[in-house]
């Protein structure tokens, strides 16, 4: 009997989108469970009491969050099409890399994102440091995996995707082919490999999904 | 440990990531070389160079490579030398235990640091805040011994250093930690009759200590 994957998520989630990613690249057959986020279901937030947030990884009964935590967890029970190095400083680098992402690119462009005028402006610089840091870390390669995409490309390049809606949105500059012509050129590779691409949401929809969102968050803000 | 092997560690004596690393090579029982950085007054070249996106020890230097984020050290030791190990043998286990380790990594050092750096108001929303956080501990270690199980492992070294930190949230606050959080009382004291972790932990009065003159040196007090 085959053993039952679930996935809660929701469709604009660029963490949701990593696990999509990495569930179609090992080749896994898995339930879609759409959330309502204004209205999580009871399921979801027993399945994630402590933090009460998509996406959650149900396998076998047993849930799991934290998308970087499910992304290994993956790894290690789907043994084909490794994401993770074998060996112990390569996987040391990949966690760094993925941690350096959440911790300091993504806050930084949500920043801009959310900021209006001189903030912007700050803000936007800020992020484009924290981007060419991270491509530091492609070590001059066009994948992080090298030839094949590995832990980093999955869990990081999302986004390729949303720094381009936000420099559409909020009119700035995050992605500067001219000061960061690799990293551009890692995002353009990697989004347009087939299994990645047709994980992706409209980009349209995706457009006017945070054009709202970002109404919501200016709004709360002030 | 084999020949040849070089295992330093930039180091500051009061640092909780720091001490998780000391803790694991203890564990593991890999001889290492400790350089104390002064934080305060001026970073090694060695630190620098090594992290030069964060600029903050830890820094691992294993044969003479970098690693810095004590969490991603702590695990590529477990990895590296594999006795005794430190996560759970099976992978829900181990996916449990790296989203513990994160919760505390984003939480925990954080709260307590609030609290012993905070004053009037502040404090006492940092203390029900370190509360709410302290449940989530509690209650994931429960009655178990420690945090896997029967066997000191990986989410205790990542966690019991916070705890050298508890006293002077705990004097800033007000409150008492074994009070309000017996099994967590009892999981610190079973932790600390383990040599690597009685011989890094160092005494929190030192600590608060510490607390005392870095809220003077910034004004706090």
């Amino acid at each position: 009997m085959a053993a039952s994957v679930s996935l809660f998520g929701y469709w604009a989630s660029p963490f949701t989108l990593r696990i999509k990613w990495a569930l179609k690249l090992k080749g896994i057959q898995y339930e879609y469970i759409e959330e309502d986020l204004p209205n999580k279901s009871p399921l979801l937030l027993q399945y994630n009491p402590v933090h009460k947030k998509i996406p959650v990884l149900v396998h076998e009964g047993k849930p799991l969050a934290e998308s970087l935590v499910i992304m290994e967890y993956i790894d290690e029970v789907w043994k084909e099409s490794p994401l993770l190095p074998q060996d112990p400083y390569g996987r040391a680098k990949a966690r760094f890399w993925s941690n350096f992402a959440d911790d300091k690119c993504v806050p930084s462009v949500m920043r801009t994102f959310v900021a209006e005028g001189e903030d912007k402006e700050k803000a936007a610089e800020e992020a484009r440091e924290h981007l060419k840091t991270l491509e530091s870390g492609l070590e001059g390669k066009q994948l992080f995996g090298g030839e094949k995409i590995n832990f980093v490309d999955v869990a990081v390049g999302w986004i390729g995707i949303w720094a381009r809606i936000v420099e559409k949105i909020a009119d700035v500059n995050l992605i500067d082919a001219k000061t960061m012509p690799l990293l551009d050129a890692w995002f353009a590779k990697f989004l347009e490999l087939p299994t990645i691409k047709e994980c992706v949401p409209p980009w349209d929809k995706l457009l006017e999904h945070n054009r709202g969102f970002r109404n919501i968050l200016t709004y709360a803000a002030t | 440990m084999s020949k040849g092997e070089e295992v330093v560690l930039l180091d500051f004596w009061a640092s909780p990531f720091c001490m998780r690393v000391k803790i694991a090579l203890g564990e593991k029982g890999v001889t290492f070389e400790s350089r104390e950085e002064d934080l305060f007054g001026g970073k090694s070249e060695l630190l620098l160079k090594s992290n030069p996106i964060y600029q903050k020890v830890p820094v691992f230097l294993h044969n003479g490579k970098p690693l810095c984020e004590s969490s991603v050290i702590v695990s590529y030791i477990d990895e590296t030398w594999a006795s005794p190990a430190l996560l759970p043998p099976c992978t829900y286990g181990r996916a449990q235990a790296r989203f513990l380790a994160d919760y505390i990594d984003q939480k925990l050092f954080d709260a307590v640091r609030n609290v012993a750096m905070s004053k009037g108001e502040a404090t006492e929303a940092a203390k029900k805040e370190l509360i709410e956080i302290l449940k989530v501990v509690d209650g994931s270690l429960g009655d178990k011994d420690f945090f896997g199980g029967k066997t000191f492992g990986f989410i205790d070294i990542i966690a019991i250093p916070f705890t050298s930190w508890f006293l002077a949230a705990e004097k800033m606050g007000n409150f008492q930690v074994e009070a309000e959080f017996p099994k967590v009382s009892g999981w610190i004291k079973r932790c600390m009759q383990r040599e690597s972790v009685a011989k890094i932990i160092p005494d929190p009065e030192k600590i608060y200590e510490f607390v005392l003159m870095f809220r003077k040196k910034n004004g706090i007090d």
